[in-house]
């Protein structure tokens, strides 16, 4: 079978398997976030919290309760790293330097999961499992409960009123991320995934002599890292690792992880807004520019331009011989259209075009379909956007949902808009500016300006790939990064808030026959436009120096 | 002013509990009963899928191995040992140079770009190589013959596969080097070719351990 045609099967695959789990995960996750009721275990979680899970909050309160559980987050996976060579399970491994700590812990509490080490000889089993696998789970849970908050805003009148944070977190890691992971935790391992607590140990080889291995939880990791979208890897190679990825078929099922929430939740929205058909029309605005991505990524790859990949007759430097081209070109669109990161094949080396299509991907705001949460709130915010631009053009007060965007509601989700490229291009900017950062480079010409770019904008749009030939581990891009992470996490989480808090105070205008109807195809239309012309008029100087230069000169 | 410090105070409080006991549940918990599932149904895979030899552990069919001649006095860069299989070339991060402790295997990619000159120079005499070492007297390889893997570095730098066009690239060479017919190491080539999974998913493959033990064994028979 011809390679293009082996991708493209595998790709309607991967569609016809997320099409059939989007129903049932979308309507069960609507149930958890609307329950009354409290399962036993999550009654026990709240008493050692000492919260009450009924208490309704208004937004400044759910604010408060995201940014403080955030905080202390940071600082005790910095402590943990800052004491890993005291900590027993540590396999020898040294306390990590401040810099590094701060933007490790950054990294994994924003759901970015960049790293600027390597897994496989810094980090021991205490800080691995009881550190970053946790805020695997929470942090993504944290980025759901911020989505719901927003959509509780749009189905709520007359209130101010958006849920109980606590419940939400805990819900949304003991109901949906935790059985998740549990079961395709254990598929990883039955197809090869590690799964062991045997530490560094020697292993024959066939030509004579040792090699040495280091073992660990990594299965249990490598479920979480795909569905709660972080892709922080258990070994350097993330999932180009065959103890992380074995087989073709774990490949096709780590895509399908790391999407399945972010498509399931617009039927959550549509459920819980009550018109399923206006979470048809987000699915679809998020399904059209992802499969765009994947067609335009194929065709680059597979026509392979550049010096070396004609030379060797092929774009396989870096990728791995069971996956190949193609599915390593869906991999690496689903995981920078996500908030994932994690790689099966490594950016730096596709091809000029490919890597621009990659940062291309994490410029629009990772929203198609997005990281756990973030994605849906990052497009409903480009929604109310789309919908402010129509109603511009009519000379109407816009709605959405039944809810009018005003003067308020509009420079929310304006200012939501400006935070990461301005974080992406000024520190972008500063780093080129500086003499240091640039000994950083692997790559010269256009190509090590994007391995800088890529940086900031993985950074700030907490995505967490990387162009790897960065060395990332210096105090500047420790801490930049660190910063850049931090800002470009928290910074929208308060607009959203904001506008989820604004939102839920109207009253519902009633539809009439000048009302856009935001569930029609025009609309999905409208939306595609209204994303790829924002970001592409922001992003499109940065990007000429990068990427479409390298990638236009071969 | 004294009561934003104390709910705030509190409010961290409920942060910290919040996370140390979510901590319990995913990070102890979670890892804990995953492992005990995997320990217990699925052993072999959970521990590295060792493979063996001659009833010696001899490396991970996931893993994959380099198979070179032993360094000679003054030489950096070990030369290929050509009675065996070849695998990917590893240009990328292969060696250790963080832990000390250890000499643990660091995997990774070169990361050089389309552009770059490095990899345009490692590909080339790769490719050089590769046309070098598997022409026989009686088979001559094309440069255009030489598949894509069998001059670039894979992702995580331990690709256990090879394509089965660099296979069989190299069947004439291993035939003449070990006194084999070229129809026995064919054949034992295509026993060890696995095709895509359900037919589309990834791509066929070649395990070289797997196929380099084969290769061990018909010449213990032979």
């Amino acid at each position: 079978m011809d390679p293009v045609l082996a991708g493209v099967l595998q790709l309607l695959a991967l569609i016809a398997a997320l099409a059939l789990a989007h129903v049932p995960l979308g309507a069960c996750m609507a149930r958890v976030y609307s329950s009354d009721k409290h399962w036993r275990v999550e009654k026990w979680i709240y008493r050692g919290i000492g919260v009450d899970p009924d208490t309704e909050m208004r937004w400044p309160a759910y604010l408060r309760g995201v940014l403080a559980f955030s905080a202390v987050s940071v600082f005790f996976l910095y402590l943990l790293q800052r004491f890993q060579g005291h900590l027993p399970g540590s396999l020898g491994f040294k306390s990590i330097d401040p810099d590094q700590a701060f933007n490790t812990a950054a990294s994994f509490v924003t759901n970015t999961n960049w790293q600027s080490y390597y897994g496989e000889q810094t980090m021991g089993h205490v800080v691995q499992t009881a550190g970053l696998a946790v805020q695997n789970f929470v942090s993504a849970a944290v980025g759901i409960a911020v989505a719901v908050a927003l959509v509780r805003g749009f189905a709520r009148s007359r209130t101010g009123e958006l849920g109980n944070f606590w419940s939400d977190l805990v819900r949304g890691t003991v109901r949906v991320l935790l059985p998740l992971s549990v079961v395709a935790a254990i598929v990883l391992v039955a197809c090869g995934v590690i799964q062991n607590f045997s530490g560094i140990h020697e292993v024959g080889r066939f030509m004579g002599g040792q090699q040495q291995w280091n073992g660990g939880a990594v299965a249990s990791q490598e479920a979480i890292k795909e569905i709660g979208t972080n892709g922080g890897g258990y070994f350097n190679a993330n999932s180009a690792h065959p103890f992380e990825n074995p087989t073709p078929f774990t490949n096709l099922f780590e895509i399908f992880l790391l999407l399945v929430i972010p498509f399931s939740l617009t039927r959550t929205f549509g459920i819980m807004v009550g018109s399923r058909k206006q979470g048809y029309a987000i699915l679809a605005t998020m399904v059209t520019i992802w499969v765009g991505f994947i067609a335009l990524m194929m065709w680059t790859e597979f026509a392979h331009h550049g010096p070396a990949p004609q030379i060797a007759g092929g774009a396989m430097e870096g990728k791995e011989t069971r996956i190949g081209v193609g599915a390593s070109s869906i991999f690496a669109v689903s995981t920078t259209l996500t908030s994932t990161g994690a790689v099966d094949s490594f950016h730096s080396s596709f091809t000029g075009l490919g890597g621009g299509i990659t940062m291309l991907g994490m410029q629009l705001g990772e929203i198609a379909p997005g990281g756990t949460g973030s994605g849906l709130y990052g497009m409903l915010i480009m929604a109310v956007i789309a919908v402010f631009i129509a109603g511009l053009m009519v000379g109407r007060t816009p709605e959405y949902l039944g809810k009018k965007i005003g003067t308020r509601e509009i420079k929310f989700a304006a200012c939501y808009i400006l935070i990461t490229p301005a974080l992406v291009l000024v520190f972008t900017a500063a780093a080129m500016a500086l003499p240091t950062p640039a000994h950083s480079m692997t790559n010269t010409g256009a190509h090590g300006f994007s391995e800088i770019l890529y940086a900031y904008t993985s950074a700030g749009n907490n995505n967490g790939s990387a162009f790897a030939g960065l060395n990332a581990d210096t105090q500047w891009f420790n801490s930049t990064l660190g910063l850049a992470m931090v800002l470009g996490r928290f910074l929208p989480m308060v607009f959203v808030l904001a506008l989820a808090g604004s939102l839920a105070e109207q009253k519902p205008v009633p539809a009439t026959a000048g009302t856009l109807r935001t569930e029609k195809p025009l609309f999905t239309g409208l939306l595609v436009g209204a994303i790829l012309i924002i970001t592409g008029l922001t992003y499109f100087p940065a990007l000429a120096l990068g990427p479409l230069a390298e990638g236009l000169a071969s | 002013m004294n009561n934003s410090v104390t709910s705030t105070v509190r409010l961290l409080g409920a942060g910290l509990r919040a996370l140390l006991v979510l901590t319990l549940v995913t990070g102890v918990i979670y890892p804990l009963v995953v492992t005990g599932i995997a320990q217990a149904l699925f052993s072999d895979q959970a521990n590295g899928s060792e493979i063996k030899a001659d009833g010696k552990v001899v490396g991970s069919s996931l893993i994959g191995q380099s198979y070179n001649l032993p360094l000679k006095k003054g030489q950096e860069t070990p030369e290929p040992d050509l009675r065996w299989f070849q695998g990917r070339p590893q240009n990328g991060l292969g060696s250790n140079t963080v832990n000390t402790r250890y000499k643990l295997i660091l995997s990774g990619a070169t990361n050089r770009s389309a552009d770059n000159k490095d990899l345009i120079d490692w590909v080339s005499a790769a490719k050089a190589a590769v046309v070098k070492d598997n022409s026989t007297p009686g088979y001559k390889v094309n440069p255009s013959d030489v598949p894509a893997d069998a001059v670039t570095s894979s992702g995580s730098g331990l690709d256990p596969d090879i394509s089965p066009r660099y296979a069989d690239i190299q069947v004439h060479r291993i035939a003449e080097r070990n006194g084999l017919s070229v129809v026995q190491v064919q054949k034992l080539v295509d026993e060890h070719t696995d095709g895509r999974t359900l037919g589309f998913v990834g791509e066929p493959r070649v395990n070289v351990l797997a196929l380099n033990i084969a290769l061990k064994d018909l010449l213990a028979k032979s």
